[in-house]
């Protein structure tokens, strides 16, 4: 799922300072699994902003709702009937909810209440680590299934670079060596020899680095 | 010979080789470089230039080894993957050749969060094997990693480093076998203490017949103090240093300390010699370069091969 961490009340509530009529949108997908933009979090966020502007004698009025994903058409037009009703929106969606929102409603600013940072998983209740960095090129094929370009902290497609130290990257010690994972997952595959394979340099235009991108599939289009 | 380099030709001799390295500054003053190359003079068959080593920034390699070049050296170009795209580098690789280096190290480069730009992007739009494979294409079959013709071959001996300590282990002749494949003249070492593990990997890489493919220089560095020997066992990533060092440092008065680095220094280049395989000794005197004559004399390594 795509994963975030909340901005500090701090910053968002210097985003919100000019206004006094809020809607803020949660919604029931990666964000709720990861615990940053969901209903309940959504919930937690509006008490917390009450709260602030009430001890700074300042009204602030909070309308909380949660969609079931802010990357879709249909449910983003499900708040039309009320959004007039307030001065901002403040998404607590991945980036592309919050911009999906804001395409949506040109009229109405809309703020982003998280950070969004990664492709991911859970690796238990309450933590969630990177796994994919969209590069468009998918060669897991070729490295046991663990991608070097999202678990080694320099993209090494031959690494592992000479920081490796004890299966931990030169980067934080609490982080694991992506190369080091690739030559055991290889090892308990029997694949070990493909080590040997010089993986060429990368293509990198089906990636960020190629431009926006985007995926048409004509035979679904009405 | 495939290049003008200096270093090629003493390797071609046969000749045991000796290459130390000049940091560039943290400015624009040409004489910083001037004065440690000064304490080079016929010590060395090459000098490395650091390539913003540890991501600090400093004047860049390619500037600093012109102004060595001009002095007499023949200097290696060191250069890393962390801060140009293939654009770049290969720009920078004709330049170089332009600039009359005949020499290249081809590295990954440390991450930005140790220097003094840690926020900043990181490019690594290459790997260190895929440089050396970049080098060997623009020199050898003169095309650029885009497949265009390259006219005007940069005629660079090509050169990367290996760490013996790095892990995991078991993969370190392996991964030096990929640089010999894509095209690896020479080889530096990261610094040796732990020569026990060194000899290992020596086995290892004499045992897919690599010592014959590429020539490898065993990388030394004095201790100054207890205190620099404890910094590199515990804060250098990939660094072994065993504790029967750390307790000799420790084992003599502070004064004493520097001169006690030095003769482990020495001491580890003589065993160094012995071992088939190595071809040289690459002396690494951070920030205390006026050493290396010293070590090189005591270790008995001058008069260099004019």
């Amino acid at each position: 799922m795509i994963v975030g961490n909340r901005k500090s009340l701090e910053e968002i509530f210097g985003m919100i300072k000019p206004y006094k009529k809020i809607l803020l949108l949660g919604c029931n997908e990666c964000v709720t699994v990861c615990a940053v933009g969901g209903e309940r979090e959504v919930g937690v966020l509006a008490s917390e902003l009450r709260l602030t502007r009430m001890k700074d004698g300042e009204e602030i009025e909070i309308r909380e709702h949660t969609l079931e994903r802010q990357c879709d058409h249909e449910y983003i037009d499900q708040i039309r009937p009320f959004v007039g009703d307030y001065d901002v929106i403040l998404s607590m969606a991945c980036g592309a909810g919050v911009q999906y929102v804001a395409e949506k409603y040109r009229t109405k600013p809309v703020l982003p209440a998280i950070n969004t940072s990664f492709l991911g998983v859970t690796l238990e209740q309450g933590a969630w680590s990177e796994r994919c960095q969209g590069c468009g090129t998918c060669l897991l094929d070729k490295t046991g299934g663990i991608c070097p370009i999202a678990r080694c902290a320099k993209s090494l497609l031959n690494g592992p670079c000479g920081g490796s130290s004890n299966g931990k990257c030169e980067v934080d010690k609490e982080t694991d060596c992506g190369w080091q994972l690739i030559i055991d997952r290889l090892k308990e595959l029997g694949q070990l020899d493909r080590y040997e394979e010089i993986i060429p340099i990368k293509d990198w235009t089906t990636s960020r680095d190629g431009g926006p991108r985007k995926r048409i599939r004509e035979d679904l289009k009405l | 010979m495939k290049t003008k380099s200096n270093l090629e030709r003493i390797l071609e001799s046969g000749g045991f080789v000796v290459t130390s390295e000049c940091g560039p500054p943290r400015g624009a003053d040409p004489e910083v470089i001037r004065r440690k190359g000064a304490l080079l003079k016929g010590v060395v068959d090459a000098v490395n230039v650091t390539d913003n080593q540890t991501s600090v920034v400093r004047m860049s390699s390619l500037a600093s080894c012109v102004i060595l070049k001009e002095m007499g050296f023949d200097p290696i170009l060191q250069m890393v993957c962390r801060d140009r795209n293939r654009i770049a580098i290969q720009s920078d690789i004709l330049g170089a050749a332009a600039l009359g280096i005949d020499n290249i190290l081809c590295l990954s480069g440390d991450h930005q969060k140790f220097g003094d730009h840690p926020k900043a992007k990181n490019v690594f739009d290459m790997d260190s094997i895929q440089l050396i494979s970049a080098v060997k294409t623009m020199r050898d079959d003169g095309r650029f990693v885009g497949g265009e013709e390259v006219k005007g071959k940069p005629m660079l001996f090509i050169g990367a480093a290996e760490n013996p300590f790095g892990d995991p282990f078991e993969i370190r002749a392996a991964r030096l076998g990929k640089k010999v494949r894509a095209g690896v003249e020479f080889i530096q070492t990261q610094c040796i203490y732990n020569l026990e593990r060194f000899e290992r990997w020596m086995e290892m890489v004499r045992g897919r017949g690599l010592h014959e493919r590429c020539a490898i220089l065993a990388g030394v560095t004095p201790f100054k103090s207890v205190g620099m020997a404890r910094y590199m066992k515990n804060s250098v990533p990939g660094m072994d240093v065993p504790d029967h060092m750390i307790d000799r440092m420790k084992g003599v008065p502070k004064e004493k300390q520097p001169e006690e680095g030095i003769k482990i220094c020495v001491e580890t280049i003589q065993r160094l010699r012995d071992i088939p395989g190595v071809r040289g000794i690459h002396i690494m005197a951070i920030e205390w370069e006026e050493k290396v004559v010293e070590i090189a004399k005591v270790a008995g390594l001058l008069p260099r091969p004019s």
